[in-house]
Formats: C-alpha cells, structure tokens, sequence
C-alpha cells in the first residue's frame, strides 16, 4: 500500500508543481542578492542571508530558512490534509477500502507519503540552493557565517566575526565559519546540512499529523488543510507572547528554528532534541486520534 | 452468499435501515427496489464494511462483517454509488493501482496486466484504456468503475445503481455482460430504482420502503400467472356474451377472463367465429407488485417469503 501511495504521490501533477514553487522562491532571492549584493545586516532578516555573500556555498541553509516559516508548512498541510478527505470527496476512499484496504494501513501509508514529500521537497530546496549559491553567489570569500535572528538562538554562544580571515581565499567548498566562529571543514557542513535536513522534516511531521488528523474528520481537503494551519499560525502567535510562557514549550512551532544550532561549533543539542521530541509527541498523539476516528467512522462517502 | 438478520442503522435520529433480513443465496440476480431515500446505499455500505451496523447481523460468502471483511472483501467486487478514480491517470493505471492496492498486490507484474487488459476488454473499454480518465464520459466512467470491480474476478458481485450514465446500449451491453457472470457462477446483488432494469435482468427482487425489507421473493414466483386470460378482440360484445359469467373485467376492446388454459380460450372464441388480435395469461408486472407493496403505509409484509 505505501508503494502505491508513493506511485499516486509522484505521479500527481501538484507534488512537482509545488516542489518547483518552492524552489523558486530560494531562486528569485538569490537573484535580487546576487544583482543588488543588498543583504540584511547581521542578526536581521531571515537567518544566514547576511552570510551568503561570502560564502555562496551556505545558500542552501538560507534558503531552508527561507521557506520553512511558510512555504513548507503550507505545502505540507494542503497534501497532508488532502490525504484522506481527498480521496473522500473523489469517492476513491470507498473503493480503496473494499479492496480491501486496512483503514489503519491507509492511514500509515498515507503518513509515509506525507514524510516522503517532506523530504523530496526539503532536498529539492537544498540542491537547487546550493547550486544557485554557488553560481550565482559565488565561493567563499571572507566566510562569516554572521548571526541568526537574535531572538531565535536563546543561549547560543556570542556569534562574531572573528573567525573569517584564516578561511579567505580558500577555494568553493572550503571551510566556511560557524555561527560560533570557528570554522567548519566540508565534511561537517554536510553532516549539518544533513542534520538540518532531518529536522526540519521531522519538525513538518507535527503540522503533517494534524492535518491527517482533521482529514479523517472532514470531506473537506481544504478545511483540514486550513485547520492545520490555523494551529500553526496559533502556535507562532503564542511563541513570541510573554505571558504565554506556560505552554511555550509544548507549541509545535516553538523548536522550529533549533535546526540553526546545527552550524553551531559545536553543535548545540539541547533544542534540537526537544524539538525532535516535541514533534514525536505531536505525530503519536495526532496519529492516534486519527487512527481512532478514522477506524471507527463510518464511511458515507 | 449474503444475509442480514435484523439490521438496523440509525445516524443520529434518524433511521435509515429498519430491521432488514436479507437473504441472497448462491447463483442469485437478485435485485433491491426502493426509491431514492429508502436506505438502499446504507445497506449496501454496510454489506462492504463501510458503514457500521447500529445493531444485528451481517454474514456475507458465510463470513461475519464486519469481523471477516478482510477476508470476505478479495472475493466480492463492488461499485458503491458513482465510480471514481483519479481524474488525471488513465483508466488502465487507475486499475492497475486499485489491483495492486488490496491484498495480493504483489502477483507476478504479468498477471496483473493480463487481469487489467482483460477487465476492461470485458467492459469494453480496451480501446481507451490509456485515456486519462477525466477525458472518460460518464458512461465510460460507469464501465470503469465496473471494471474495477471485475478485477479480481469475484464471487460474488455487489453493485449500486450500475445502470447510472449507461445509454440504452450500455444498459443492454450491461445486462449481457451480468448475465454472462451469473452463468459462469458469480452471485450478483444489485440495487436500483429503475423497476424495468431490474425486471429484465433479475431472478429474484427485494423492494426496501423507508428502511424496511417489505418484499423479498423470486420474480417468477411473483409473476405466477394470475389464473386470469388478457384478450384482446375487436369483437368484445360478443365474447363478453360467449364467455358470460368468466368476464371479470372488460375495457374497450380488452376482456380479463377468469380461465385456466390460453389456447383452448383461444380455441373456443375462434371456433364461435371471433376475431382475436392477442391473448395471453395474466402476469402482474413488477410495477404493479412493488407499488402494491409501497403503496400505503410501510408495513412489514416479512423478511423471508
């Protein structure tokens, strides 16, 4: 069932469109950047655009930041949330379950496709970044890394500018600089790369959980799509509101930034695992009550 | 091969089925009659496992549903109000994820094109099969759906308004096809509000009325001669005179004769040198039954007849 889940998934025209979207806005960025050589300051604007000019080959980090607050979760509602109430507004749901097709099956197989997506769109973005990085933005110049949003790295060590002379002049690829400072060497920009990748596709399965949630309930792809990101644009809003310090740590979006400790030297792994926590809480929880509803629902549909 | 014992389905306050027995035995066409409304879709939802019962039994290829449905289900193949599919692949690919979705998804490649081609050869579609399916009209959507169900070259076949969409012709190409299964010995249960549909292509018939079985029986033993002789003749004066006394009813040029044999009435009027255009016995048709049955009030005229 997942193999056919996957087939319908990739064969269906919005998955490449949305892929293509979302690259392109990375892309037109790079563009404005690379024409302007305008980025903002320092600890301002999206986290690591500051750095891209010296370093073309850290764009693929920028450009997560770029479509993680919106794009990406937005993208991975509308197919989540599509995932069951589609098939039941199409009629398909009916047909697929007297196959039969194990509901709770469906269910899985439908996550799969969901984290599947996640990923195909998350690398989509990393390589068509690093190569408008590297083309557009060209190599490593003087590598500052320079600072995330202030407010989004609580505790992080005091990010500067001290460590970018001894990497100048290296070739592309070369060591780049932590936020921290020091430098990193090829190898680890990958392995954090591959870090950030992880989590930040961990970090949708939340939002993808609830919206497979509100699709059992629903007929309506939109309104589960809709749902989901209601709790999304809910949990940003309580994130950054003082006197709802209480539930700050169980928001789904609180740990959402926590992947930019991956280029931490070393890396800082407090809020990376309570964001890996968080959303294994949400998934088990989410996936649980739709499980629940879905296996006991009657399918007028 | 499918029986209900007072199944009963309420959402919320309403109730759509109403204490249903249904028995279809092995080798039936058996057809269920109710108007839009009556709870045909819920009771066939429920027979699939898609719909939960509110409360009694449900066995179908002996097999309790829902507890078995995973099974029960490989063996019946169904087509559930309209068909659907996914609009932008084409009819074949639709099959052939539908085939590899269920169990048994993972025969050999080649068997289960051979299963698809042959599917939709059956319904007729081997020509467009490569279409994508949002190009399909609603007949062509219709047979694919019935495709579908044939897949899996199934026991027992279990169909909602299968006529929906088909022409005259799809109808008819419908009706022989379903024929054809029933002879190779696929059971087919099918449900309908066109009484002429059913009339034809049936051998026995159910009619729901407000969520009640209020008929179950075999059509022929419905459609017993009446004991009653339609004739048709120009001269009805003097058959009336002829035949005096045995005339129940005379309507213009039409006489309703309480007679046993056709041909020996036939025989007798001719002899006394009237004209006959048509005669024939009586056989109530299946319009007349169901309405006699629906007409006033719902009342329960026994599951098993």
């Amino acid at each position: 069932m997942i193999k056919v889940e996957l087939i319908k998934l990739l064969r269906r025209p919005r998955t490449w469109i949305s892929v293509v979207l979302t690259c392109a806005l990375p892309l037109m960025v790079a563009i404005f950047v690379a024409v302007t050589h305008l980025v903002p300051p320092p600890g301002q604007g999206s986290a690591f655009l500051s750095a891209v000019l010296q370093d073309g080959a850290l764009y693929p980090a920028a450009a997560l930041a770029l479509v993680l607050p919106v794009f990406l979760p937005v993208a991975v509602a509308v197919v989540a949330g599509d995932s069951i109430a589609g098939e039941a507004a199409g009629g398909t749901l009916r047909y697929l379950l007297v196959r039969p097709v194990g509901r709770t099956r469906l269910l899985v197989a439908k996550l799969v496709s969901v984290l599947v997506y996640v990923l195909l769109v998350v690398l989509a973005v990393t390589f068509t970044a690093y190569a408008t990085g590297v083309f557009l933005l060209g190599p490593s110049e003087a590598a500052a890394v320079g600072q995330a949003p202030g407010g989004a790295v609580p505790g992080g060590a005091a990010p500067g500018l001290a460590g970018q002379a001894p990497t100048a002049g290296q070739a592309a690829g070369g060591a780049v600089t932590s936020l921290s400072g020091a430098p990193l060497s090829l190898l680890q920009l990958t392995e954090r790369t591959a870090g950030a990748i992880a989590f930040i596709t961990v970090s949708m399965l939340g939002v993808a959980a609830i919206a497979l949630f509100l699709s059992t309930i629903t007929d309506s792809a939109l309104g589960s799509a809709l749902g989901a990101l209601a709790a999304l644009v809910a949990s940003e809003v309580l994130v950054t509101l003082n006197a709802a310090t209480v539930v700050q740590p169980y928001l789904p979006t609180r740990y959402w930034l926590a992947w930019i400790d991956f280029f931490r030297q070393p890396v800082f792994w407090r809020d990376i695992q309570r964001g890996f926590g968080i959303q294994a809480l949400y998934v088990i929880v989410f996936l649980a009550a739709a499980w629940a509803n879905f296996s006991t629902k009657d399918i007028t549909a | 091969m499918i029986i209900t014992r007072a199944l009963v389905k309420r959402y919320g306050p309403v109730t759509a089925v109403r204490s249903v027995d249904l028995d279809v035995r092995e080798g039936d066409r058996y057809g269920l009659l109710g108007p839009n409304g009556s709870g045909k879709t819920t009771l066939v939802r429920m027979l699939l496992g898609l719909v939960y019962a509110t409360s009694g039994e449900i066995e179908v290829l002996g097999r309790r549903i829902p507890r078995h449905a995973r099974q029960v289900l490989p063996q019946i193949g169904a087509l559930i109000e309209e068909p659907a599919a996914y609009p932008h692949l084409s009819g074949r690919a639709n099959l052939t994820l539908l085939d590899a979705a269920g169990p048994g998804g993972g025969t050999a490649r080649r068997t289960r094109h051979q299963r698809v081609d042959e599917a939709l050869e059956q319904v007729g579609l081997a020509g467009v099969g490569r279409r994508p399916v949002k190009a399909y009209s609603l007949g062509m959507r219709q047979r694919l759906g019935l495709a579908a169900a044939l897949i899996r070259r199934p026991r027992l076949l279990i169909l909602d308004e299968p006529g929906n969409g088909l022409d005259p012709r799809g109808i008819r190409d419908l009706r022989e096809l379903l024929v054809e299964l029933n002879e190779s010995g696929v059971t087919i249960f099918l449900s309908s509000h066109l009484l002429a549909e059913v009339e034809q292509l049936c051998t026995r018939v159910g009619v729901l009325d407000e969520g009640r079985l209020v008929l179950q029986d075999d059509l022929a033993t419905l459609r017993a001669p009446t004991g009653r002789i339609v004739v048709e003749t120009p001269d009805g004066e003097q058959a009336a005179a002829l035949l005096d006394g045995q005339v129940e009813r005379r309507d213009g040029q039409q006489l309703l004769v309480r007679y046993s044999d056709a041909a020996a009435l036939n025989a007798r009027l001719v002899g006394a040198g009237l004209r006959v255009s048509s005669i024939g016995p009586q056989q109530r048709t299946l319009e007349e039954i169901v309405l006699a049955v629906t007409g006033t009030g719902s009342d329960h005229i026994g599951g098993t007849a």
